[in-house]
């Protein structure tokens, strides 16, 4: 009750009270801190300090200097355009939370992940579970009966997944999106579009990786999927995914080339390639002063003599990113466009 | 109070604990063998005492284990080939009903209340096997007389069990946990405790120096329990009967000498098994762990719901098996044998075969099974979760006609303790993990779930895919490429490399390449020798004027092989209208096309 009683001494020399006197100030005052309504009131000095959640590293100093990582029990994206770095930003976090030992998921919704580049950024495979969405399961067809029977050619998605989840989800709001989906499967699964199936595999992928739990760190790659279809998740499923994670010691990341999960997001990191000025072109290539492009590769910086090379003498040797704190949740006070640069390198430069 | 009267007592305090169960009749005949003794009275013999696990109709208690809803009703078991099957084995409540051993199926069937099923060699090996794990939970020296009979050695386990009398209703209610209704008499012979368990239902424990007397009462009919000879069990019974010997009793009371004059050997023999006396020695089997159930289904099974019910039923009794020998499930393997319509071998005449083919009539010279083999990858034992696995396993591959047979088979491993420790990363619990992965792999696809591992090669993109589980001592190079020369030997170098340095952060980050799943096949511009200009022919779409390049990079391998591959790699950088694009650009020399095979990011 201390921590709750309405403290006069405070607020008696706010500047925002009309001037009175002292005596008629503090009667008042006192009649309001006696009254019953604002008993659950807590002044805003007396507000306790939300306590910092646990932050994971991402595996790149210049990131972790900016951010501290990316939280746990919350939400957090990765935005940028093609080239932009995120895959690789992604690449490096899932392989800093396999080396701790944490199991890590991969929810991949254009099937993009490179095997190879994940052995480069040293993924403990071991660790990571990689869920490959996409593909069209041509066994399973609507039927109206409403049975599940054993005959190739007669099963009902519906009744699959809705008997999934009663035997021990009780989540009603995932029973309702389930429910829904299979409706949709059951009615227009023939005129889904690949990029809505994809979207559909993810979404209920996610939900069981957030329900099983366990799990350290849990990403969804929606980079490759069309914007219009991302703009269809319904707000209602990254509040349940945030819900999911909350209090947990699972950090939920997604990835995706423009922000999409809207109010939902803790931390929102924007990625995009370090362009040269334009200033610099016409000494370096003469490709783009043939094709008149407005600003060079983001690559390669080091070195301008790179462009006077023959091809095969040239070498990719990775990518300058530009990384910005779009948005935190974590810091109370207002947020400020932060950024720190940072360099790729490519398997082949070695 | 005398020595005698104390005992008295004890044996009545005993009596009274053993009336409070009443889930079957007691046969204690007399406890003071088992009392314990003063030092003055302590015996110098030291007795054996066995025990006889006796499963009175097996066959039906067979079929009766594996559906006990017919537990009240009246049950009879056929045998033989279609037109001529007799019955071979009811119940009681059968044998009230009218039924009795050697019936036609016609004839039985004029009772409606009975209830015919076929015999069942599966059933009956399971029931058998499950007996056996209940004998074997409670002593290590068992000696599988008989397909329903089992005699244990039960000397020195009263220290870890208690008294016999409990040992032999601590086994009782283990049977009963196994869906079956046993008998068990324990005496210090093993004809004794054979021939009681035949005799008397329930319990029975026969005191040293008193089989005699117990097994008096008995009548000589089941002397004959094991014999297969009934022409030779015909023959003694009836001398038996003509002579007025009806009961043990009458057979112990003759001389022997007279008996062996007219009976031979075997008189003396039965004489002595009459008496309680033992002439056997136990002979302990270690039959192989077998952990199977099967259920043949009188009527094709279509839908999953029906079949879950037998399969959670099957999982519940195997389950509780394992447990009985502190084992649990590596692999769960379940066969059913399918009616898809065709005919099998053993359906068909030899002579009618040809005939048959002639007319495009279809018949298989084995039975169509369907079988699914799931690997569990640490050993579990919670019924529900197989139930799950089979279910979306099922789901996930239907087997496409209806059922008749089902076949569940259970690879046995011991179980492993999993250590946990408050500084170790938290991990999925393993059984929520496998039910997760079940339904992920019933969301995507089989296949496209679990740990990537890329291959001894030097072919771009392969991989194959793992279950997952994440072990707990594994370090991050266990999962990487397994030979260094292999494609990714570049990527091994640059990991390697930086493998001293810090575990969390890396000094150098690595750039990242999307793969195109499939590459996008593209048309290629030149201009004055090199790239100019690339437009995707179909799908998604890239257009763009070409930047930057590096390349090319030739690459082949597999000359000796059908698939043989070579390409040619190059770097670009491609202006298109979001901005610029790095792409992984591909020339097929073997198909002649150019692919994006995919983008760094």
């Amino acid at each position: 009750m201390s921590s709750l009683s309405w403290n006069a001494a405070d607020i008696t020399s706010s500047p925002f009270l009309p001037a009175q006197t002292p005596d008629k100030k503090t009667h008042i005052l006192n009649h309001i801190s006696g009254s019953k309504i604002l008993m659950d009131v807590r002044p805003a000095s007396r507000l306790e300090v939300r306590p910092r959640p646990e932050m994971i590293s991402t595996g790149i100093a210049e990131l972790d200097a900016l951010t501290g990582g990316f939280p746990r029990g919350c939400l957090s994206e990765i935005c940028g355009s093609g080239s932009s770095g995120k895959s690789s930003v992604l690449l490096a976090t899932i392989a800093a939370a396999s080396r701790r030992g944490e199991s890590c998921v991969l929810i991949d919704a254009s099937d993009s992940f490179d095997p190879e580049s994940g052995a480069a950024a040293r993924i403990n495979f071991g660790k990571l579970l990689w869920v490959r969405c996409g593909k069209k399961l041509s066994a399973i067809n609507p039927q109206p009966s409403g049975k599940s029977s054993l005959v190739v050619g007669h099963w009902l998605l519906a009744n699959q997944s809705c008997a999934d989840f009663e035997a021990d989800d009780q989540s009603p709001t995932t029973k309702d999106v389930v429910a829904r989906d299979a409706r949709r499967t059951t009615h227009d699964d023939f005129t889904q579009t690949r990029s809505e199936r994809r979207l559909d595999q993810v979404l209920k992928t996610t939900d069981l990786v957030l329900q099983s739990g366990g799990f350290g760190l849990v990403a969804l790659d929606l980079a490759g999927i069309p914007q219009k279809f991302v703009r269809r998740i319904p707000l209602a499923s990254w509040f349940r995914f945030q819900r999911a994670v909350e209090h947990t010691k699972t950090a939920l990341l997604v990835v995706s080339e423009f922000p999409c999960a809207q109010t939902c997001v803790s931390v929102t990191l924007k990625l995009s390639p370090v362009s040269r000025k334009p200033s610099e072109k016409n000494s370096l290539s003469q490709n783009s002063n043939s094709l008149g492009c407005p600003t060079l590769p983001p690559l390669f910086g080091k070195r301008r003599e790179d462009f006077s090379k023959p091809t095969h003498a040239r070498l990719l040797e990775g990518m300058q990113i530009e990384a910005e704190l779009a948005r935190t949740r974590l810091e109370r006070k207002p947020m400020q466009s932060v950024k720190a640069n940072f360099a790729t390198r490519a398997v082949r430069a070695g | 109070m005398t020595t005698k009267q104390s005992a008295f007592s004890h044996i009545d305090s005993i009596l009274v604990e053993l009336g409070a169960d009443c889930f079957c009749s007691w046969h204690v005949r007399c406890m003071q063998s088992l009392l314990p003794t003063t030092n003055d009275e302590r015996p110098t013999m030291v007795f054996m005492s066995f025990a006889c696990i006796f499963v009175p109709n097996f066959p039906v208690a067979a079929i009766l284990r594996a559906e006990p809803e017919l537990r009240s009703h009246p049950v009879a078991v056929l045998e033989g080939k279609a037109p001529l099957e007799k019955v071979w084995a009811l119940n009681e409540e059968a044998r009230h009903a009218g039924i009795c051993e050697g019936m036609t199926k016609l004839q039985a069937e004029l009772c409606d209340e009975v209830r015919l099923r076929g015999h069942s060699e599966l059933q009956e090996s399971a029931a058998h096997q499950a007996l056996l794990d209940c004998a074997q939970s409670f002593s290590p020296r068992v000696e599988d007389f008989a397909r329903d009979t089992l005699l244990l050695d039960l000397s020195g386990l009263d220290k870890l069990f208690g008294s016999l009398p409990k040992i032999a209703r601590e086994i009782l209610r283990r049977a009963s946990e196994m869906e079956l209704e046993i008998n068990i008499a324990v005496a210090s012979t093993l004809e004794s405790a054979l021939l009681a368990a035949h005799g008397f239902s329930g319990v029975t424990v026969i005191p040293n120096g008193k089989e005699a007397e117990i097994l008096g009462s008995l009548p000589v009919e089941i002397l004959f329990s094991d014999q297969s000879n009934s022409e030779e069990k015909e023959e003694f019974l009836k001398t038996f009967h003509r002579w007025g010997i009806h009961k043990f009793r009458d057979l112990a009371a003759l001389p022997e000498i007279a008996l062996t004059e007219r009976l031979g050997q075997a008189g003396l023999d039965f004489q002595r098994k009459a008496r309680g006396l033992g002439t056997r020695n136990l002979v302990p089997s270690d039959p192989p762990l077998v952990f199977e159930e099967a259920i043949e289904l009188e009527y094709p099974i279509v839908l999953l719901e029906p079949l879950a019910f037998l399969l959670n039923r099957m999982l519940e009794q195997l389950c509780a098996r394992l447990q009985g020998r502190a084992l649990a499930a590596q692999e769960l393997r379940l066969e059913l044998t399918l009616d898809n319509g065709r005919l099998h071998s053993d359906e068909v005449a030899p002579p009618l075969r040809p005939l048959l083919a002639k007319r495009g009539t279809n018949y298989s010279e084995r039975p169509n099974i369907f079988q699914r083999i799931i690997h569990l990858p640490i050993p579990l034992l919670n019924p529900k979760t197989f139930l799950k696995l089979l279910q979306l396993d099922l789901q996930a591959n239907p087997p496409g006609a209806p059922i008749t047979k089902v076949h569940l088979r259970i690879e046995p491993a011991k179980p492993r303790p999993r250590q946990n420790g408050f500084f170790i990363p938290s991990a999925p619990e393993p059984e929520k993990l496998e039910i997760t992965l079940a339904r992920i792999s019933g969301i995507v696809g089989e296949g496209r779930a679990g740990s990537p591992m890329l291959l001894d090669t030097h072919r771009h993109g392969v991989f194959e895919m793992r279950h997952f589980f994440p072990s707990e001592n594994k370090s991050w190079s266990e999962g990487r490429l397994q030979r260094p020369m292999g494609n990714g030997h570049k990527a091994l170098a640059l990991a390697e490399r930086e493998q001293p340095a810090l575990d969390h952060v890396t000094d150098s980050l690595v750039t990242a390449l999307r793969i195109f799943r499939p590459p996008i096949h593209v048309r290629v511009n030149f201009s004055k020798g090199s790239l100019s200009h690339i437009r995707s022919l179909k799908g998604r779409q890239i257009s763009g004027n070409v930047l930057w390049s590096a390349g090319p990079w030739r690459s082949s391998g597999d000359w000796s092989e059908h698939d043989e591959w070579m390409r040619d790699e190059w770097d670009i950088a491609l202006q298109e209208k979001d901005g610029v694009i790095l792409y992984r650009l591909v020339h097929d020399l073997i198909s002649g096309r150019w692919l994006l095979e995919g983008s760094y990011d």
